[in-house]
């Protein structure tokens, strides 16, 4: 059955106009992704806020290698003083002497990384879990989201507490314990889009070309939901290092010398009255981060507006 | 005098890619008691100049020229004279009556609520109003029916529910953006018949605005053509049927498929697609698609030429008649 | 004497749905498709004519395996679909297509044209290499009229009639020997629809398909088809030959939905007598009529209409009707 000889050898009845087209090269098309960005752009909210998160990040990288002292480094001339230039320290220091700048920026790569790195465990996780559940329905389905329901049923403080208590305050443990609850949500949001999308006529069109499961999953399911999942991953971030900083005002989230913002804030607000420097700038940097998040996240769900997907 | 008289009608939008325009230029009357069809196919312009006399335009729409209805210019109304005509004096039908009807409120509430508030009528008297206006566009057991909701009814009932609210206040002019496109084709055939018979009855006029030229000659008395965004020709439906002018009226006749003749073979298509608004070619828009294109068509844009009541756009109608 | 490529045996899809609150709970039952039977040769073309509610297109997806059936065959040359495991029905879907009503809903908005249309190459022939399903993929987009260097273009960027286009592509990119059109021209317009129905019946000539084409239009039907079904309410009423059908159909619903098609000549359409057409609706499909399904919108019903249930007869002319009154009503038109 040589069909594809067939096909090649078969009359093609087209009109002249193609003739002199048909030599032309390929036109690129232009992907809902690519209008999806130039719509974002035009958010300005966004742009600035994508912009100011890209100086956040080369800062707490870069900075603390620019600045003389390091976070842990003690000055005891200049224990407890205020911002100045003269001093050199100019976000001023703690009641120990430590450098309040360096030690805002340190924390911010703690807290931007364990919102990413938790961010990322909650989506590996609770995507192809959702996913699962959402696309092969059934018993499978009702399994699936009904363990969903009984750990989101289990207090998460609880969970942490004695996460800490079993096995120390490790910094890889916060990552799991964050990433272990946030990833409810997402299959649950994943499960919902999965759901719908099933239901397409497209994903019909695919099995009726005889697609197999795993195909229509990665081809036809995973791209769709992107979308979707983008924007929550952007919204989760923030959460996530909120949930990390009440964590550390609890006493339960880095161990010193590491910081995080929120351990700093825990800090600064024991002394908020007598020097309340030390409050100010991580709480500043905290509030801006998850505002720019925000932003982005709103920029991107009116940017990938359903209307021109399904 | 003309219930309405349009000149000059332009709507643009304002779009990422640039300034559209949907309408460019048109110009009609309609007469009392006269049923109107404008025909044109998806991209023509035909809904958008309805909501633009509605003004029922998107945000990034703007119209230009004028729209007289009874005299009075329903482009430069404001709002609230706008709301005062709508419903009252002119009444509009959309594709998908599921869409336009609330689905959370019983048809009596729907029903109830336009003719109260245009006609300043008390409940009980409302009440029989729509009762028996649903009984006219021949629903089953109106005193009954008209207690359910939405969801209740089949499509075709719906679009009926749609006319009858669209009657109730006992409108000047109907207009019917695709009214039986979505429903079947028995449902269609009685939808198209109640209209016909509503206008007779009350002599009420109708712009019927659909891309089925079937329909067209069921109940229509003149017919305008569109494409892209213009008016290529106008005319009586005995004249735009049985002598069109212009090569799109004639090619859109000839393809569609009828059910009385004779021709098993290829049924006969217009080539190519309707042109994109932003690329719009030089000279006539339809001629990388006419079978009867001449050099000029190519440089020049034909004039809009003829007698008033019979117009065409196209250099082939100049000088030589039927 | 040649066999039937297809033969769909007294098949039936019935749908259950729950209603009432927690303590009324009801289960009701839609018979969607309620036993249908015809035989389809190679080559051939079928017209399935019917209003929403008929079944056609549950009867298509029936048919492919992509809802499944209560009860019933489908035999695809000589093996029994239904009986089929789910992987075994897989790989039958090279020879067995679909294209579908809404053009753009069916394109995966993700992908490419061409990638859409080479899905079905990278599923089936996994080896064959890139160059081999680029030429493939060109080669069926010029078929079906698209120009090639459109390949890389997504779905958004393309007209209903040339995502239609794309469609038929896919389906046919594996050389099937089957085809269901699930009203292709219904989302089109009138111009485009006439470039469709015209594609369709050349690709059918050229490449020798069985076709059964879905409409609820039997204007648009009569163009492309051999034989006509006129399904109602998940039955059949008529299986006949084309230009008898046109001339003189046998079930009196078949000659309701001929007059409800408008007529575009505007002294014919108002000089038809309106008389003998259907009114009101069709009946809610949890309250099914008793006897002949049809016969309480029927012009011609008789007595016995009401009680029993006519079956699908074959006339002396190889029609199929199923009336009691098949032969005594003349319905020419």
């Amino acid at each position: 059955m040589n069909s594809e000889a067939n096909i090649r050898k078969a009359d093609l009845s087209v009109e002249d106009p193609f003739a002199a087209a048909m030599a032309e090269e390929d036109i690129r098309g232009r992907s809902l992704w690519v209008d999806a960005w130039h719509r974002l752009l035009k958010n300005r909210a966004a742009v600035v806020s994508g912009i100011i998160m890209a100086v956040m990040v080369l800062m707490v990288l870069f900075g603390p290698m620019l600045l003389p002292w390091e976070g842990d480094f003690t000055d005891w001339d200049n224990t407890a003083s205020p911002p100045s230039l003269e001093t050199g320290h100019w976000f001023g220091t703690d009641a120990v002497g430590r450098d309040i700048l360096v030690r805002t920026l340190e924390g911010g790569r703690i807290s931007l990384l364990v919102g990413l790195v938790a961010t990322l465990v909650s989506l590996a996780i609770g995507v192809s879990y959702g996913a699962i559940a959402g696309y092969y329905g059934g018993m499978t389905d009702r399994v699936m989201m009904r363990m969903v329901d009984i750990i989101y049923a289990l207090p998460f403080m609880f969970f942490v507490i004695l996460l800490m208590v079993v096995f120390g305050r490790h910094i890889v443990l916060i990552f799991i314990a964050i990433g272990a609850v946030n990833w409810l949500d997402m299959a649950r949001i994943v499960r919902g889009q999965t759901l719908s999308l099933k239901n397409t006529e497209f994903v019909e069109a695919a099995r009726a070309c005889g697609v197999d499961h795993h195909a229509i999953i990665r081809r036809h399911i995973i791209p769709n939901l992107l979308g979707v999942v983008m924007v929550y991953v952007t919204l989760t971030i923030p959460q996530v290092i909120l949930v990390e900083s009440f964590l550390s005002f609890l006493g339960l989230g880095v161990q010193e010398p590491m910081s995080s913002w929120g351990a700093l804030v825990n800090d600064g607000a024991q002394d908020m009255e007598s020097a309340p420097w030390t409050l100010v700038f991580p709480a500043a940097f905290l509030t801006v981060t998850l505002y720019c998040f925000n932003y982005i996240g709103d920029g991107m769900r009116d940017a990938l507006d359903p209307k021109d997907r399904l | 005098m003309e219930l309405l008289r349009v000149s000059g009608l332009e709507v643009s939008f304002d779009t990422p890619e640039g300034v559209v325009k949907a309408v460019n230029g048109m110009d009609f009357e309609l007469s009392e008691g006269e049923t109107l069809a404008i025909v044109g196919e998806s991209g023509a312009g035909k809904s958008q100049l309805v909501m633009a006399m509605m003004g029922l335009l998107a945000e990034n729409g703007s119209a230009r020229g004028e729209a007289e209805f009874q005299g009075k210019d329903l482009l430069q109304m404001k709002p609230k004279d706008l709301n005062g005509i709508r419903g009252k004096h002119i009444a509009m039908i959309f594709q998908d009556p599921m869409t336009s009807l609330n689905p959370y409120l019983t048809i009596e509430k729907q029903m109830t609520e336009v003719v109260m508030h245009h006609q300043g009528l008390r409940k009980e008297e409302a009440r029989e109003h729509a009762v028996e206006m649903l009984r006219a566009v021949r629903i089953p057991d109106p005193e009954e029916r008209i207690k359910q909701y939405p969801h209740e009814y089949s499509g075709g009932m719906r679009q009926r529910v749609m006319i009858a609210m669209g009657l109730l206040c006992q409108p000047d002019l109907l207009i019917a953006d695709e009214p039986s496109t979505a429903l079947d084709v028995t449902i269609q055939a009685q939808i198209t018949q109640l209209v016909g018979e509503l206008s007779r009855k009350t002599n009420m006029s109708v712009i019927l605005i659909t891309h089925d030229m079937a329909v067209v000659a069921e109940i229509c008395d003149r017919v305008i053509v569109m494409y892209a965004g213009e008016v290529v020709e106008s005319g009586t439906a005995a004249d735009i049927f049985y002598r069109p002018m212009h090569p799109y009226t004639k090619g859109l006749l000839a393809s569609v498929p009828r059910l009385d003749q004779v021709f098993d073979d290829k049924l006969h298509a217009i080539p190519g697609n309707p042109p994109n608004l932003l690329e719009l070619p030089e000279g006539c828009r339809f001629r990388d698609r006419c079978e009867e294109v001449m050099e000029q068509c190519v440089e020049t844009p034909p004039v809009w030429q003829g007698d008033k009541g019979r117009m065409c756009r196209c250099f082939l109608a100049g000088g030589s008649e039927e | 004497m040649s066999k039937p490529v297809l033969r769909v045996q007294d098949l039936a899809v019935t749908f259950t749905s729950m209603s009432g609150g927690l303590l009324h709970r009801q289960e009701r039952q839609i018979r969607a498709v309620d036993g249908i039977s015809f035989d389809l040769m190679a080559g051939e073309s079928l017209g399935i004519v019917g209003e929403s509610g008929s079944g056609k297109s549950t009867l298509a997806r029936a048919i492919l395996g992509l809802i499944k059936a209560n009860r019933g065959r489908v035999m695809w040359r000589g093996e029994d679909l239904t009986a089929l495991e789910e992987e075994a029905m897989r790989q039958r879907r090279k020879e067995l297509q679909i294209v579908f009503q809404d053009p753009v809903a069916s394109l995966n908005p993700r992908m490419t044209a061409g990638d859409i249309i080479a899905e079905p190459l990278w599923t089936f022939y996994p080896n064959m290499d890139r160059l081999q399903v680029d030429e493939r993929t060109r080669g069926m987009m010029k078929m079906v009229g698209l120009l090639p260097n459109q390949i890389n273009r997504y779905p958004h960027e393309f007209s209903g009639g040339q995502c239609q286009r794309i469609g038929i592509a896919r389906s046919l990119v594996l050389n099937p020997r089957l085809m269901i059109c699930d009203e292709p021209v219904s989302a089109l317009d009138v111009s485009i629809q006439a470039q469709i129905i015209n594609l369709l019946k050349d690709l059918q000539k050229k490449l020798g398909l069985a076709l059964i084409f879905i409409a609820h239009d039997l204007s648009v039907v009569r163009h492309i088809s051999d034989r006509v079904m006129v399904m109602y309410m998940g039955q059949a009423m008529e299986v006949s030959e084309k230009a008898r059908l046109y001339q003189r159909p046998l079930h009196p619903y078949t000659s309701a939905l001929m007059k409800s098609v408008p007529i575009p000549d505007p002294e014919r359409a108002r000089a038809r007598s309106h008389d003998s057409w259907l009114t009101g609706d069709m009946p809610s499909p949890y309250r099914r009529p008793r006897g002949c399904i049809f016969h309480d919108r029927c012009p011609y019903r008789v007595k016995r209409c009401e009680a029993d249930v006519p079956a699908l007869r074959k006339m002396e002319n190889g029609d199929w009707v199923a009336c009691h009154r098949g032969e005594d009503i003349d319905l020419s038109i």
